[in-house]
């Protein structure tokens, strides 16, 4: 008969060992990258002591070793001779001056005949265990009245004479314990101080890391002044700082300008949605026959396009503000851009009476968008013809200067004050002079981002009378390579009048 | 005409299909992907005004490939609120014919739409285009106007080819802008009128009866009969 026994009772291995696991990933110790790069290094240290003791002991013990039984061979060597020479009374007469000679009396000798009894030496007896020919041993022997540990090598000479040639070599074997506790202490030294060095690693980690997790979470928090500590040393730790730093920078500027934004769509669109508003209204209410009121819806529409062009260009200045849009770059020749330009607005210039001069020679290669730089120029063309006097010349140039290509529009309108020159790139920023005319304070905003988008800079100078506005973008090197033109003379443009 | 709008919006859904009978079109309307989906395939129209939100599971991207993948060759205006480059790209890239944006100007979309089927009618390569006694042709590049020869620069040749394409129909500056000079914004000056303008001098102002005619509020007309 079965019973149902729950086949769960056991828990299966592998869902064991991964509760396990998760339960080991989640012990916080574990999870501090700081503890387990000091394990590690902890290890490494750990494991380089080991080798390094290792091969200590085999350095020395191992020499002493090879040592002793070099001084045999050589002895025996001498002895052997001694033997050819003289036979056993010689051997024996050298034996024993060698006994005698032996200043730190570790020598051992002992030669026996077939019977093993003495002939010669400084061993009373034959040591038990000493068989086999030719080789070599290593036992405790007694000599005199004391008993010591010896190395020692067996030959056999004719007539059944055994020879024993040895050193004491207990000395060696109480410096080998002693080298060998040394290094085992050694060894617990330096688990030591792998512990202390992981620990001393792991605060720093903890106390460079700090710092940038406090700074994280305070900018989480919402307050974006907060900036990571540089210690100034120039490391790793301060170039990361530096980075975070910077894009904190960023970060800032781009919550300064929504907010910019904001304010000023709350302030400078406010004006014609209440004039738009106000117009359909007087129409509801005192419109006397239909083209009244058709006359006012009409001018309600425009001034809505008005509002839904602005908005379409703050939104355009935020797209590239926001950097998206470098998918579009591509290689470009800004003078054909330019002549095209020259060509689309010469006509628009010389309706109001004034002249564009196109000042450009190809090639003018840069990396970047087409409509987005189309758009920039456009701009800076038409605050110069919306600025211009009659009868007066625009500049519209370019040039290589080094590795960046500088495009100049320059009028001889009124011009910028200085204090406001810094201030014209602003959302909606119209200078006194300009408030007259019609516009929306974008335009030179948008040239701003277009700029910044692809890395170049714009400087509004003066023109003596007028503004001189030069667009400054890196020149694309690879092309610049392929043109394989020496640097071209930087272009002197003259003034515009 | 025949036009199928698919556009979810009733406020924008009304005033686009009244315009549009207005102007003496066959509308159809679909307030969903779904619809308008089975509208378009099951239907022949010579144009479909398609927004790119939709309710209904299917938005006007998937709308628009899965006609494509039909092999519907129909042309197709997307009209939507989603303005940014790489929205148009995608509508573009997904098999549009052109992208308008909202908020919109009707003059604009009538003209952007029967800009459209004319564009779609055109299979056979034209040699010569011609609106009244002014004859275009295309491989000499020689413009003329009862039988005198015009000179003219090559944009003006570009743009009079333009407006000549569109011959009965309204052209709006925007689109003269993006077909003759491949610019993508909104310039503030009136920079097309001023080429317009010069196009005029040279061929219109020396003879009896213009051909080219401003419509208000809207952009240009290129016709032989003068009562707009």
């Amino acid at each position: 008969m079965k019973v149902g026994l729950p086949k769960a009772g056991v828990l299966p291995m592998p869902d064991a060992r991964r509760v396990f696991l998760t339960s080991l990933r989640r012990a916080p110790f574990l999870r501090s990258a700081g503890l387990r790069f000091a394990a590690l290094y902890a290890i490494i240290f750990g494991l380089s002591a080991l080798a390094l003791a290792i091969f200590l002991w085999w350095a020395t013990a191992g020499l002493l070793n090879r040592q002793v039984e070099a001084a045999i061979n050589a002895d025996a060597q001498g002895l052997g001779e001694r033997y050819q020479e003289g036979n056993l009374p010689a051997l024996v007469v050298t034996i024993q001056d060698r006994l005698a000679q032996s200043i730190d009396d570790n020598a051992i000798y002992l030669l026996v005949d077939d019977s093993l009894q003495k002939v010669a030496g400084n061993l009373t007896t034959w040591p038990v265990g000493v068989s086999a020919a030719d080789s070599w041993f290593e036992l405790t022997v007694k000599r005199g009245d004391r008993e010591s540990l010896a190395r020692m090598h067996r030959f056999d000479l004719p007539g059944g004479f055994h020879l024993l040639i040895g050193r004491d070599v207990g000395s060696r074997a109480k410096l080998r314990s002693l080298l060998t506790a040394g290094l085992l202490w050694a060894v617990l030294v330096m688990v030591v101080l792998g512990s202390a060095g992981a620990i001393a690693i792991q605060s720093l980690f903890k106390r460079s890391l700090a710092d940038v997790s406090a700074t994280a979470a305070a900018i989480a928090r919402g307050d974006l002044s907060n900036r990571v500590r540089i210690s100034g040393r120039g490391d790793e730790f301060d170039r990361l700082a530096e980075t975070i730093n910077d894009m904190l920078d960023r970060i800032a500027r781009l919550m300064d300008g929504v907010r910019q934004v904001s304010n000023a769509i709350a302030h400078d669109l406010r004006t014609p949605i209440t004039r738009a508003r106000t117009r359909l209204e007087d129409a509801a209410l005192h419109a006397r026959d239909a083209s009244d009121l058709h006359a006012a819806v009409e001018r309600a529409t425009s001034d809505l396009d008005g509002i839904v062009s602005v908005f379409q260009g703050l939104l355009r200045i935020a797209e590239i503000e926001a950097g998206s849009r470098r998918s579009a770059f591509a290689s470009i020749d800004l003078y054909a851009l330019l002549s095209d330009m020259h060509e689309l607005y010469a006509a628009a210039a010389e309706e109001q009476g004034m002249h564009i001069d196109l000042l450009a020679k190809p090639p003018l290669p840069v990396f970047g968008d087409r409509d987005l730089l189309q758009q920039a120029v456009a701009n800076l063309l038409e605050n110069a013809l919306k600025f211009s006097p009659q009868g007066k010349h625009i500049l519209l140039g370019a040039g290589r200067l080094g590795d960046r290509i500088e495009i100049v529009v320059a009028d001889s309108g009124p011009g910028i004050p200085a204090e406001d020159r810094n201030r014209v790139t602003e959302r909606f920023f119209r200078g006194e002079s300009a408030r007259s005319t019609p516009g929306s304070g974008l335009g030179l905003s948008m040239v701003q981002a277009v700029v910044q988008l692809h890395n170049g800079s714009l400087r509004l100078e003066s023109n003596h009378p007028g503004v001189r506005a030069v667009v400054s973008l890196p020149a694309e090197f690879s092309s610049s390579r392929r043109l394989a033109k020496p640097a071209a003379p930087p272009a002197h443009l003259p003034p515009a009048g | 005409m025949r036009i199928l709008l698919v556009e979810d919006d009733r406020e924008v859904a009304n005033f686009v299909v009244k315009g549009l009978r207005e102007a003496n079109h066959v509308v159809e309307h679909a307030a969903n992907g779904r619809d308008g989906l089975f509208m378009a395939a099951s239907e022949q129209f010579d144009a479909i005004i398609l927004d790119r939100m939709l309710p209904g599971g299917v938005d006007g991207l998937r709308l628009l490939e899965t006609l494509r993948a039909q092999e519907n060759a129909v042309p197709v205006l997307f009209l939507s609120a989603l303005g940014q480059v790489d929205d148009r790209v995608k509508g573009l890239k997904a098999g549009g014919d052109d992208y308008l944006t909202k908020p919109f100007a009707f003059a604009e979309l009538l003209a952007r739409v029967e800009a459209l089927t004319r564009r779609g009618k055109s299979d056979s390569p034209v040699t010569r285009l011609a609106v009244d006694d002014l004859e275009m042709d295309l491989l000499s590049r020689v413009v003329k106007r009862a039988g005198q020869k015009i000179d003219l620069q090559p944009r003006e040749y570009r743009l009079l080819e333009y407006l000549m394409r569109h011959a009965g129909q309204v052209v709006t500056r925007t689109m003269l802008l993006e077909g003759v000079w491949d610019y993508h914004f909104d310039p503030q000056t009136n920079v097309i009128d001023v080429h317009v303008s010069r196009l005029r001098q040279k061929v219109d102002k020396p003879f009896p009866k213009p051909l080219l005619h401003t419509v208000r509020n809207a952009g240009y007309i290129m016709r032989s009969d003068s009562d707009v």
